[in-house]
């Protein structure tokens, strides 16, 4: 994981610089098999490891080669492969669902259709071609040892309402993803501004307060569990119950008001060599052992995870949760000027983020 | 018999043949209607996200910023799995945002069929002119879309279309069966109706059927009339020959076997005389019997044709027999000058007068007179003698068979009268008998004239 995250900080300061390259490659299933499937994603092997190994155990299975990669790269080296007619992957996970629509609208993927997709709920699957096969959500995030129960903010409304006074504790101490960094940021900072209006006081009281704007997930929970952040907004609950798990300070709460809920999207590529096999592993992730899988690595989550201890759902999750749905509307998040004018918007709100690192203090 | 084929299969081929046809005209149909329903729905939400975006338009420092709408790409997410394709051109034509395949097009807007990424796509170009201090002209705004959700669209209303064909088409061939059935049970009931008769029964035909085929049943009946005619005269034939003809012909053989035995040859000859006579009367007996039944089923049988009746007359006078009894009498003729014509079958009329002529000679006064009359509505043919002529009593049941007496009369089987009514009824006459106050008798034939327009 930590050489996940300095892979992570290498590419940000060299960002255009470096030839788009995986942050990490690891194979499953038996070496001699007879076929090879390459699946892409920007998972964390250590989060998709499990579906990977359930399905390379299986008889007669193939070898998957999985490579981790950054969102962005991932996208371009999909572009590029679909352009250029070269061998592709068989398949592309991504959690940046706007760029795999992208892909899709473009006519870089290719369809698959099977019971198990066309079980799928039409927000998760647009024109047979991008499924969503993970459910997670977008969470707040804080540490149980530095924040009292009657502190912990359950909705965005509390949130603002923790930053208001000029002395707040909480002054610099909340960290959310910079959303010119992360892809994922930036998405889902865009479906906040279109979710409420809630959206304009929030950005304010984040400027206003010095909220720090930084890369990766992990980094940020990182800083929560050392105590740098108190609170984390926006981050994918996924790694917050996975770092739950060994650090049970850790606490996620799905706001109150409306929880984002992100389909992680999964699309084989147009030129994929084995689109069959990839549609086999799609159909198994799909299918009851899969989901099985997915929601071990905590990236499926369901109102029964309400048990758990380090993940606080709102009252009436179903009435609260607001699936990022798979349609083209997400294009327009990616329009240049839309991308530029909401940067824009971002960036007159965090004065301060000039060298976008280090805490100020 | 020779079958042309089921009625029911010649009736389902034509409806097949309706159905098919028309199917082809409402798929066609319902295709270009679907075809043009789907274009102009998406159409226009395809202007409508167009619009959205051109409306969207802003101005910073003379230059153009485009700000999407959500809602813009929201209507386009109508079409469910259709990609989607803009871009946004400034007043020099450069291209502010969106798509590089996409080029600007000519002209001040409209829509366009083009590609998208190895699709057929439908596209829209709106123009909007922005008057400004620091930016004046045009911004073209393109929005296209892959056409699947028109299509099937358009599949939806021509499948919709072709569902509710053939329904209509299994119902109207539902209706054709039971109307065919319902058409042809009339058919049936007559056919069962001939099936149940006995063989001797020739009486017309009752059953219950519709316009179409009365014609049909009345000419059956017209044609068993005939034949139940016919049969008759047959019968009557063979009644009146074996009841005419055993008595004399039993006299013939008694007086032939007298003759055989006669020893004297005075007396054999007076004998071969009488047996000359009487076999004489029953060759004239055979003739009119034959005569009667001739004439009745030429009555049914022969076309009546305009014929002049001064003809008939003289010729009935010419034939008759001169030999007969009382050939001595002379027969006049009195025949007016004009021609008398009438619809009718020379054959029978001529027969007809020669019975007349023959009655006058048997049982008459001469002179007798055979003439030809106007009588106004109809016409007359008939003979006149001086006699006091038949009792008024026997006029009513005069035309009847043997009605003048009981009995066989050596000379004639009292057939006469009766062949002349026939022949007056077959030709829509009657026979009519009269005392003129001139004295004597008449028997004449009075029959229908010739009209005006045929003559």
């Amino acid at each position: 994981m930590k050489v996940i995250g300095l892979v992570c900080a290498v590419l940000l300061a060299g960002a255009a610089a470096a030839q788009p390259a995986p942050e990490a490659v690891t194979s499953y299933g038996p070496d001699d098999a007879a076929r090879r499937l390459l699946v892409r994603g920007t998972t964390d092997i250590a989060r998709f490891e499990n579906v990977l190994r359930l399905f390379t155990s299986r008889p007669d299975s193939p070898r998957i080669d999985y490579e981790q990669w950054g969102s962005n790269d991932l996208f371009d080296v999909t572009l590029a492969e679909c352009r250029s007619g070269d061998r592709a992957a068989d398949m592309v996970v991504s959690s940046a669902v706007d760029l795999q629509i992208k892909l899709a609208n473009d006519g870089c993927a290719r369809a698959h259709r099977s019971t198990a997709t066309a079980g799928l709920p039409q927000v998760a699957n647009w024109r047979d071609e991008v499924f969503g096969i993970t459910r997670e959500l977008a969470v707040i995030v804080y540490n149980r040892r530095l924040i009292a129960a009657a502190e912990v903010p359950r909705s965005r409304f509390d949130l603002i309402d923790l930053l208001r006074p000029e002395d707040s504790r909480f002054r610099g101490r909340i960290a959310t993803y910079d959303i010119e960094a992360s892809g994922l940021g930036y998405l889902f900072a865009f479906a906040d501004a279109q979710q409420a209006t809630t959206f304009g006081s929030l950005i304010e009281a984040f400027g206003r307060s010095g909220v720090v704007a930084t890369c990766c997930s992990a980094e940020i929970i990182d800083g929560v569990a050392d105590g740098t952040y108190l609170i984390a907004y926006n981050v994918l609950a996924s790694y917050a119950l996975a770092r739950a798990e060994e650090n049970p300070d850790i606490v996620a709460v799905a706001p109150d008001d409306y929880t984002l809920v992100l389909s992680r999207a999964a699309l084989i590529p147009r030129h994929a060599a084995e689109p069959n096999l990839a549609g086999a592993f799609l159909d198994y992730m799909l299918s009851q052992a899969g989901r099985a899988a997915l929601r071990s690595a905590h990236l499926i989550v369901t109102t029964e995870d309400a048990a758990m201890d380090s993940l606080s759902l709102p009252e009436t999750p179903e009435t609260s949760f607001r699936p990022i749905a798979l349609t083209p509307s997400l294009l327009v998040g990616l329009d240049q000027h839309k991308r530029r004018e909401f940067i824009a918007l971002w960036r007159s709100t965090f004065p301060r983020q000039g060298d976008g690192e280090a805490p100020p203090e | 018999m020779r079958l042309t084929g089921s009625l029911s299969f010649r009736l389902g081929v034509a409806l097949a043949l309706v159905l098919a046809i028309g199917g082809v005209a409402v798929s066609l149909a319902a295709y270009a209607y679907g075809r043009s329903a789907a274009q102009q729905s998406y159409d226009r939400l395809l202007v409508g996200a167009a619009s959205q975006i051109a409306g969207s338009l802003r101005l910073r420092d003379g230059e153009v910023i485009v700000d999407i709408p959500i809602s813009a790409f929201e209507l386009l997410s109508l079409a469910p799995r259709d990609r989607v394709v803009y871009a946004v051109f400034d007043n020099q034509g450069r291209r502010v945002t969106g798509y590089d395949t996409v080029a600007l097009p000519e002209g001040d807007g409209g829509f366009f069929t083009d590609s998208f990424a190895g699709e057929p796509a439908r596209y829209v170009h709106v123009r909007r002119q922005i008057a400004e201090r620091s930016f004046l002209g045009a911004v073209d705004v393109v929005v296209g879309q892959t056409t699947e959700a028109r299509q099937e669209l358009a599949q939806q209303i021509t499948r919709n279309a072709l569902l509710a064909l053939a329904l209509v088409g299994l119902v109207i061939s539902g209706l054709a069966v039971l109307a065919v059935r319902s058409a042809l049970r009339p058919l049936r009931r007559l056919e069962r109706d001939f099936a149940a008769r006995s063989v001797r029964d020739l009486t017309p035909v009752d059953v219950e059927v519709p316009q179409e085929i009365a014609s049909l049943v009345a000419a059956l009946n017209r044609f068993i009339g005939r034949i139940d005619r016919q049969v008759r005269v047959m019968r009557t034939l063979i009644a009146d020959a074996s009841h005419q003809l055993r008595t004399p012909i039993a006299a013939l053989r008694a007086q032939a076997e007298l003759a055989r035995e006669a020893t004297d040859a005075e007396e054999q000859l007076r004998l071969v005389t009488k047996i000359h006579d009487r076999s004489r009367n029953l060759s004239r007996l055979t003739d009119q019997l034959l005569n009667h039944a001739m004439i009745i089923h030429r009555a049914d049988s022969v076309e009546l044709a305009p014929v002049d009746l001064r003809a008939v007359a003289s010729d009935a006078v010419s034939q008759f027999d001169q030999t007969l009894s009382g050939a001595e009498q002379v027969v006049r003729i009195d025949l007016p000058e004009a021609p008398m014509r009438c619809d009718g079958d020379a054959l029978s009329l001529v027969e007809a007068c020669k019975n007349l002529i023959t009655n006058a000679v048997s049982y008459g006064k001469p002179p007798i007179t055979v003439f030809v009359r106007d009588d106004g509505p109809a016409l007359g043919l008939g003979v006149r003698d001086r006699g006091d002529g038949m009792a008024e009593e026997m006029w009513a049941d005069a035309g009847s068979r043997f009605a003048k007496r009981s009995g066989v009369s050596s000379t004639s089987a009292g057939l006469g009268l009766s062949i002349v009514s026939a022949v007056a009824q077959a030709h829509g006459g009657r026979l009519t008998l009269r005392r003129p106050d001139s004295g004597g008798f008449e028997v004449f034939v009075a029959l229908p004239k010739l009209r005006e327009a045929e003559a």
